[in-house]
């Protein structure tokens, strides 16, 4: 039997040398007249050890890495004899990173061929797909409840809800609507689901269009990620080709298709209404609410728009029953989150676990502390639009409410690290400054008070009635988080205000503090 | 290797507009097919896009104008994107915008004057675990630091 070397495709891995690695492997193959089959997978998540290159061998697949092209002869060698080698990790399942992670939403990623619908079928794709065909509408829509699942975008709010409340609505066309306008900096799980694992993104949205009664699907995906829409369109051909997916017309009229749409660098888009505004072909303009999407939502049809995590949770749920998934999690934040761990840290990567499990322990423990070296100050949690939180704060556990009651949120999942040579003054005027690019410009707290908040702290940081200043941005912030249409004016005091919290040190001139 | 842009002609862009028209909400959809032809989207084409889809010259210049992607004029030969997004700068990513700024002599979002380089912030590419990032025509790198940019910037103006 031909050796069978797994590459990562995934474009964190490309991006540090995966498609050079993949060519030096099958050269290096060729040049020793062997025959070899190379998959290209999704990767694993182990940032730090991409390119992770893996081999299939009795006792289960053998990992190297990080594999540099100038490694692949040896690594080839090494293989055949399943012999030592200096980037030899051992099997890759009992890599303790891995080994500790609790993998529901991402068993497949790294592991499976994402273009291949029989690798799917073969690693228990569908199935949830089958039951939910099997329960019906209201028994699935019960069993979605009963996980607790809550939407993995940022916002929490149940899924089962918006699903209920679609499918209660009556209307000629319904709409499922993915959101994969993964625009949070320090978050990368969406990008990895689509290019791992695109077909999970397929069954929970096809689960959810059976559920709701939709025909009609579309994923917004970023225009920054170029491989993901690559894999979504390949997935959704090969789903097609399965029969999974029927595009409407023919003689069936109970098929239902998916899409791909492309954003165009508005990270407003990622709000659902503004998205829903952008599908429809218009400026990414906030829409107030109500009308709800699930009444009123794309072309005014009633619509489920959920992020791609909260789809890609769905086919475990409904394979395995809702227990299984709700049985993970504390207090109201049920089942497993898929945290991204990036910036300035060690081990850096897509650690999916059970929620409860403290910030420290992600960052100090799981993560390494930071790649320089140098103590962790400050990590930022949700993206753009969350808190910036210091290490006394470290105890809070991973957990929808209580990164609310200190002033924070888990958004998307994302956790950046700092060292000690951040300027939280300097990091405070970005959130304003994010925001006063990015606004979509409808309402006036976000629209003109991220553009006062940065013209302010500059005042603050030239040392101009610092006092007066600060009580001014308290003040801004304030307006914005009540005042605003969306999250992004209603979220970008998180950055700002934890900042002045926890670091006010970083908002005094130096001149200042020595004349106190 | 960049594949090389069609010059602007009305009969070309007529063909892409009407290749498109039929789809739901094809304004986006439009908009990202003539500048995938052309480079940028040729201002002419604006009211062809509003003749096509029944809407107004104002609107579909609204939403041509409120996404950062879509151009008003071709961009350089090549296009050098870096990340200024929070996981890259705390993994040294402005040090190296400045760096790449005063290496190419313009500031971030700009041509060189002879037309071969523009440099762009991009916010975010989700590669954040191997921060600091760049794309260049497409290409992405991770782990970027000092001797990688300017391998990139040398590329760029070769």
């Amino acid at each position: 039997m031909n050796l069978r070397v797994f590459v990562p495709q995934d474009a964190g891995a490309v991006a540090v040398g995966a498609d050079e690695v993949t060519h030096a492997v099958e050269q290096a193959a060729a040049a020793r007249g062997l025959a070899i089959d190379l998959v290209r997978t999704g990767s694993r998540g182990l940032y730090w050890l991409e390119p992770m290159v893996e081999v299939a061998t009795p006792a289960g697949r053998v990992a190297f890495g990080p594999v540099t092209p100038a490694d692949a002869a040896s690594m080839l060698e090494a293989m055949l004899a399943d012999g030592p080698h200096p980037l030899r990790l051992g099997l890759a399942d009992e890599i303790p990173w891995l080994k500790r992670q609790t993998r529901l939403t991402f068993a497949r990623c790294g592991v499976i061929d994402p273009r291949s619908l029989d690798d799917y079928r073969a690693h228990g794709g569908f199935q949830g797909f089958e039951r939910a065909l099997d329960l019906g509408p209201a028994a699935t829509l019960a069993e979605v409840a009963a996980s607790g699942l809550r939407g993995r975008g940022g916002a929490g709010f149940p899924t089962s809800i918006k699903w209920k409340t679609v499918a209660d609505t009556t209307a000629d066309q319904k709409y499922i609507v993915c959101n994969a306008d993964e625009g949070d900096s320090g978050t990368f799980a969406d990008r990895m689901i689509m290019e791992g694992d695109p077909f999970v993104v397929i069954e929970g949205m096809t689960i959810a269009a059976l559920t709701v009664g939709a025909t009609k699907g579309y994923i917004y995906i970023r225009s920054e990620y170029p491989h993901a829409i690559a894999a979504m369109n390949a997935a959704i051909a090969a789903a097609r080709r399965g029969g999974y997916l029927r595009p409407r017309g023919g003689n069936s009229n109970r098929g239902f298709d998916i899409e791909v749409r492309v954003g165009a660098g508005a990270y407003v888009c990622g709000e659902e209404t503004s998205l829903l505004e952008s599908l429809e072909g218009r400026r990414g303009l906030v829409r107030a609410k109500p009308p709800l999407p699930a009444h009123k939502g794309l072309f005014g049809k009633p619509t489920v728009i959920n992020n791609v995590l909260s789809f890609a949770a769905i086919p475990f749920i409904l394979a395995n029953g809702a227990k299984a998934y709700a049985d993970f999690g504390m207090g109201r934040s049920r089942g497993t989150m898929p945290i991204q761990l990036s910036g300035n840290i060690r081990h850096g990567g897509l650690f999916e676990t059970a929620f409860g499990i403290t910030l420290g322990e992600l960052v100090d423990d799981v993560g390494g502390g930071t790649a320089t070296g140098r103590p962790v100050r400050a990590v930022q949690v949700g993206g753009p639009l969350g808190a910036y939180f210091p290490r006394s704060l470290f105890d809070t556990p991973f957990d929808y409410e209580a990164f609310a009651a200190r002033d924070g949120l888990i958004g998307h999942g994302g956790i950046v690290v700092f060292d000690d040579t951040v300027d939280m003054a300097k990091q405070a005027r970005f959130a304003f400054e994010f925001c006063a690019v990015e606004s979509c410009g409808k309402c006036t707290p976000c629209r003109i008070g991220s553009t006062r908040g940065a013209e302010t702290i500059d005042k603050i940081i030239r040392g101009e009635r610092v006092a007066d200043h600060v009580a001014l941005v308290e003040d801004l912030c304030n307006t914005m988080k009540l005042g605003s249409l969306c999250a992004l004016g209603g979220f970008t005091p998180y950055p700002v205000m934890s900042a002045l919290k926890h670091f006010p040190q970083d908002f005094r001139p130096e001149q200042l503090e020595a004349a106190e | 290797m960049i594949t090389p842009y069609e010059p602007w002609d009305e009969a070309r862009g007529a063909e892409i507009i009407a290749e498109h028209a039929k789809v739901e909400g094809a304004t986006l959809v439009i908009l990202h097919a003539l500048q995938e032809a052309f480079g940028y989207v040729p201002e002419p084409a604006i009211p062809m896009v509003a003749a096509a889809l029944n809407l107004s010259r104002a609107e579909v210049y609204g939403v041509f104008t409120f996404y950062h992607d879509f151009r008003k004029e071709p961009a350089g030969r090549h296009v050098l994107k870096l990340c200024r997004a929070e996981a890259c700068q705390a993994a040294g990513g402005e040090a190296l915008a400045v760096r790449a700024e005063k290496r190419l002599g313009i500031a971030c979002g700009s041509t060189t004057a002879d037309q071969r380089v523009t440099l762009e912030p991009v916010y975010c590419l989700g590669l954040c675990a191997t921060a600091p990032s760049a794309v260049l025509d497409g290409r992405l790198v991770g782990r970027l630091d000092h001797a990688r940019l300017d391998a990139l910037i040398a590329e760029a103006q070769a």
